[in-house]
């Protein structure tokens, strides 16, 4: 184990100053997610456009260092992107944080990748991986109206 | 007391964690358990098994006595008046449930009041939420003052003539304020409220006396006394017991079953019903014995000078800050890290082998009050070393480092 690969320095930045932090007027989705474990809580708010797109998101939560990143760096890749795009790079992350070496998708850049791979340290800590996938639930459940709160103890 | 001695005799300080040694400062959650302890448990399996109270043949007579020996030690550890006050259950959790069961059920009704305090663990909530539904009851709560101690003065304050009874913790798991339980109970009991103690955090570390401390109920947790999981005991006072109705049905706690009624057994059967944690009671009495040995006065005496030394170091570190600073404060030191989050610091200070706890403590309510979503949380035990306090202090400058990095 080592924690260079789970605290690195993108994840510490993005954890110390999360980027989209707070909520918008206008949005038309949003979801609340908490791990009842760790008191990590996080809600998310969006905007999606008449054709489908992410027009605007942002969070507001408070949690550890990798939700908090996670978060961040969730919101500034989800920005700009159609349903389906959403839908992929969301199945591909957590994916990718349970088992998958390497991010599959092809919509994202390879900086956007690399970004999305720092979070990958968290493989190696098995406690930890519920404070990545927080958020990413959490949109999910944005995206498809899921009524109530994601809970971490009730996702996979 | 001489320390490497006593750490010798816990098995689990032989292997590393993460190529270190353990400094294992999660206590307050569960202590670690000495051989004799863990050897007790394979020896009865091995040599002396069988059920209790049942069977009439030898080993089954054997282990019936050896499972009431525990039964009398703990009687005489705690100085209860007589054995049948000991009842054993499957943890300190499952006593206060019992208590809030039975008493709840034959004592109150729509418009009482609970009294506890916002120190609570959940497991002194929640057991006696349920009567709000079931009964119509009232909680209140004591409130905590800055320093995270409860005063006599909070808990008079909440007193009502619909007060029926006062559930309320010996020490902190958060704060590690020590009530003055004593002169709480006094109060109580002036305005005949009885008084359920959740011992848990207390019985570890602090020397008891149930006749001197005169309350109606306390809950033990042995597993966080050096003993098995699974276990843990509820004292109350011989009237109670009597007077209560049973918790659960079963085998072993019956006097006579007919079609038309049945009777139920004598104390403390009447509220161990079904097959017990057999091996588990029998090894907690090694834990007593071992508790014994060194001296619960010696162990008080090791841990409060820890403790200071504990509080003296991370007070000098300015990035530490320390949560609570009670009046008597127990072998717990709650802290933060301005711009840590209590997790990160401890997967970070697990890496040097230091095992703490992170988050709320099953304490919510305290949580909210103090305005933080969690906590970092060091605790102790009888084989903790001021190089153990050290030790955490140079992985919290380390975790501190690698923030400001």
């Amino acid at each position: 184990m080592d924690l260079k690969d789970l605290y690195q320095q993108l994840i510490l930045d993005h954890g110390k100053n999360p980027r989209n932090l707070g909520k918008f007027e206008n949005f038309n989705k949003d979801a609340k997610g908490h791990n009842p474990l760790c008191g990590d809580k996080v809600h998310v708010y969006l905007k999606l456009d008449e054709n489908k797109k992410i027009s605007d998101i942002k969070f507001e939560g408070e949690g550890c260092a990798i939700s908090m990143a996670s978060a961040s760096i969730m919101t500034e890749l989800m920005k700009n992107k159609e349903e389906p795009e959403v839908k992929e790079l969301i199945d591909d992350f957590l994916k990718m944080i349970k088992d998958s070496p390497e991010l599959s998708s092809k919509i994202i850049s390879e900086d956007e990748k690399t970004k999305l791979m720092s979070l990958s340290g968290v493989k190696k800590y098995p406690m930890r991986v519920k404070c990545a996938t927080l958020p990413w639930h959490t949109l999910v459940s944005a995206m498809t109206d899921k009524p109530g709160e994601v809970n971490t103890e009730k996702e996979d | 007391m001489n320390i490497k001695d006593i750490k010798k005799e816990f098995p689990i300080f032989d292997n590393k964690v993460h190529n270190n040694d353990l400094v294992y400062l999660d206590s307050a959650n569960s202590s670690q358990k000495p051989k004799v302890v863990v050897d007790r448990i394979y020896d009865f399996y091995t040599k002396e098994f069988s059920n209790v109270g049942r069977s009439v043949h030898y080993l089954a007579v054997a282990a019936t006595n050896l499972y009431e020996n525990t039964r009398v030690l703990v009687q005489k550890y705690i100085n209860a008046k007589d054995p049948n006050e000991i009842v054993f259950t499957k943890g300190a959790t499952e006593a206060i449930n019992l208590v809030a069961n039975t008493f709840g059920q034959k004592y109150l009704k729509e418009g009482d009041e609970i009294l506890i305090t916002e120190l609570e663990h959940h497991s002194n909530y929640v057991p006696w939420h349920y009567l709000r539904k079931s009964k119509g009851v009232k909680i209140n709560f004591a409130d905590v003052d800055e320093n995270g101690d409860i005063s006599i003065e909070s808990i008079e304050k909440k007193i009502t003539p619909k007060t029926k009874i006062l559930a309320i913790t010996h020490l902190s798991n958060v704060t590690g304020a020590i009530l003055p339980i004593k002169e709480i109970i006094q109060l109580a009991h002036s305005k005949n409220i009885p008084v359920l103690v959740d011992g848990c955090q207390g019985a570890p570390h602090l020397k008891l006396d149930m006749q001197d401390l005169n309350c109606d109920f306390y809950a033990i947790s042995c597993h966080k006394m050096y003993g098995p999981t699974g276990l843990g005991v509820l004292y109350a006072k011989k009237k109670w017991l009597e007077e209560l109705p049973p918790y659960q049905g079963g085998g072993g706690m019956i006097g006579e079953v007919k079609k038309e009624g049945i009777t139920f057994g004598d104390l403390p059967n009447k509220y161990e019903a079904g097959t017990m944690a057999t091996a588990q009671v029998i090894a907690f009495g090694e834990s007593i014995n071992f508790i014994n040995k060194l001296g619960i006065d010696k162990i008080e005496e090791h841990e409060r000078e820890l403790t200071k030394y504990g509080e003296e170091i991370l007070r000098k570190n300015n990035s530490v800050k320390l949560i609570g600073s009670p009046k008597n404060k127990g072998s717990v030191l709650s802290f933060t890290l301005d711009g840590i989050h209590p997790h990160d610091i401890a997967t970070i200070l697990d890496e040097d082998g230091v095992a703490i706890r992170a988050g709320h403590h099953c304490c919510q309510i305290l949580h909210e009050k103090l305005g933080l979503a969690a906590t970092a949380r060091a605790s102790l035990g009888v084989y903790n070393t001021k190089d153990d306090l050290d030790q955490l202090n140079s992985s919290i400058n380390k975790c501190i480092k690698i923030f400001n990095s």
